[in-house]
């Protein structure tokens, strides 16, 4: 499976939910979907395009909560960013920890940092913070003029 | 009822290079839960990078790790050489993976030591830690450095290593082989270290997808990735070498695929020395003026697995967004599976098995009663009962 193919069956699958699909070049793609049907393109990407997650990225922008989630498909170097945007106010996304463990510390981790809520998440418990943090002040927020 | 034992290993340690708590709920010599506790020093290099230029953040993340120091500078280039375009010259590449390369041979040469130590293997450790010093001293011969080298930046090298050099590093290679051969037979021909070390701590190639761990933790368990083949950067698709795997997915697997994995590793060295004669002195590093706006994704392969950084610019002079993930934040996670049915005397080389970056032999472990406070095993009294547990094994051969 090449790059192009790999972006066309995610975009088959779920062309409802995926806003946009930007190859860089061979091996970096990025694909924007709606944050409610994260799970099962997650899924899709995890289990049956057989990819490996590498970590997630949150960050405070403009345009509200952004997360990559980083997925490697190996055996072809691909490195493929799943791009979720949620709104300040309401700054939730379904957690991939029963999914798969490797999520579990950096949605905890992106919690306590930025606030963003991990619906289901299986430990809900602070990663980094245990003890000597102000509840509701996240630290890596950014604030605009 | 059996008596439950909570056994916390951490939080401080001076060689840690950074304060973690494992908590192991216990009964009797079973480890039956492990949680895990970390955040003591929580140093927000993500966001200081942000604060700083791209040269500056190149010094600030080799300070992530003391002991693969340039695991974090090699990712890091990699990303934004991929966010600004940037073809670096040859002889950069060669020298980018000459020091990643030796990064791994010391790494891997002090995990042995380390291992050895654990397993009541003094020798061992003497010999490993031995031979691990000519290597740091190539360092400083190259850079003026035996640790944090210095020697990335955007575009290249910071310092050539010049031809008449390369006798004196194929010198110390030679030797470094020679008694690699030697920790080879010690290690993997001596029954009592198959009895400590076979069985033990072991990961599915389940546990390895579902944990998402990387490097040579994954390879033991026969998942076949290095981001040195996978994506190939710096000098590594111009020289000829082979991942190394293991089956088992136990401590043995994983001491199995760190040694021999040293032979590639002075083999890759060996030929980027050649490479490097091919290419004219000096030519280090491509003058970088700006890096346009986009985003990066570097990563690399450390001696404890993929390095991951993404960088977002936005045309200035420093990341508008620095995301790093070590391998051990991954790899970390999988003693979950690895310890949990684990005795107490084999938690200690489980937990140590995925190198976590974990100087701490000494103090690593303070064992109390959950109930009545009252200590019962202190660090050194841990390790001396899984020394224990070796000298049993070899007296009743």
């Amino acid at each position: 499976m090449n790059t192009d193919e790999f972006l066309k069956n995610i975009k088959d699958k779920f062309s409802a939910d995926v806003l946009e699909v930007f190859k860089k070049w061979e091996t970096r793609a990025t694909v924007t979907i709606k944050p409610a049907s994260l799970l099962p393109i997650a899924e899709y990407v995890f289990k049956d395009l057989d990819c490996r997650f590498i970590i997630a990225t949150a960050n405070h922008t403009k345009k509200g909560f952004e997360i990559l989630y980083h997925f490697s498909k190996d055996n072809i170097g691909l490195i493929v960013n799943i791009h979720v945007i949620l709104p300040v106010e309401k700054p939730e996304i379904e957690s991939l920890s029963n999914m798969m463990s490797g999520a579990n510390w950096i949605e905890r981790e992106m919690h306590e940092l930025y606030g963003i809520v991990f619906l289901n998440h299986p430990e809900p418990e602070k990663l980094i913070s245990e003890g000597n943090w102000a509840e509701g002040v996240y630290p890596y927020r950014r604030e605009f003029k | 009822m059996v008596k439950k034992t909570l056994i916390p290993i951490g939080p401080y340690h001076p060689l840690q290079e950074e304060p973690e708590l494992f908590k192991l709920y216990c009964e009797g010599e079973i480890v039956k839960d492990i949680k895990w506790e970390t955040g003591y020093n929580h140093r927000g290099i993500e966001q200081l990078s942000e604060k700083k230029t791209f040269d500056q953040s190149f010094f600030l993340v080799e300070r992530i790790c003391g002991i693969c120091s340039t695991s974090h500078p090699f990712a890091f280039a990699n990303a934004l050489e991929e966010a600004g375009n940037i073809e670096i010259p040859n002889r950069a590449k060669y020298i980018r993976s000459i020091i990643g390369e030796l990064e791994r041979i010391h790494s891997h040469l002090l995990w042995v030591g380390l291992a050895g130590h654990f397993l009541g293997y003094n020798t061992v450790f003497m010999w490993a830690w031995k031979y691990r010093e000519p290597v740091l001293d190539l360092f400083e011969m190259i850079s003026g450095n035996r640790n944090s080298y210095a020697m990335f930046k955007v575009g290249g090298v910071r310092r050539d290593i010049e031809n008449n050099k390369i006798s004196e590093i194929v010198k110390v290679l030679d030797l470094v082989k020679r008694k690699t051969d030697m920790l080879v037979g010690a290690v993997m021909d001596d029954p009592v270290i198959h009895a400590r070390t076979k069985g033990v701590g072991i990961l599915t190639k389940q546990d390895i997808i579902d944990y998402a761990a990387v490097g040579p933790t994954a390879r033991a368990s026969g998942i076949a990735i290095d981001v040195r083949k996978d994506d190939p950067y710096a000098a590594y698709p111009l020289v000829n070498w082979k991942v190394i795997t293991a089956e088992k997915g136990d401590v043995f697997a994983k001491a199995e695929v760190r040694l021999l994995e040293m032979y590639e590793s002075i083999s890759i060295i060996e030929q980027c020395l050649e490479g490097l004669k091919k290419e004219k002195e000096g030519e280090i590093e491509v003058k970088v003026k700006d890096i346009a706006e986009g985003w990066g994704t570097g990563h690399a392969e450390a001696p404890r697995g993929e390095v991951f950084h993404y960088v977002l610019t936005d045309g200035s002079n420093s990341p508008a967004r620095h995301k790093i993930r070590a391998p051990s934040y991954t790899n970390i996670a999988t003693f979950k599976k690895s310890c949990i049915g684990q005795t107490v005397s084999d938690a200690t080389i489980s937990l140590a098995a995925v190198d976590p970056c974990y100087c701490c032999t000494e103090r690593m472990a303070v064992a109390y009663d959950h109930k009545t406070g009252k200590r019962i095993l202190n660090g050194k009294e841990l390790i001396a009962l899984s020394a224990e547990k070796t000298q049993n094994i070899k007296n009743q051969l």
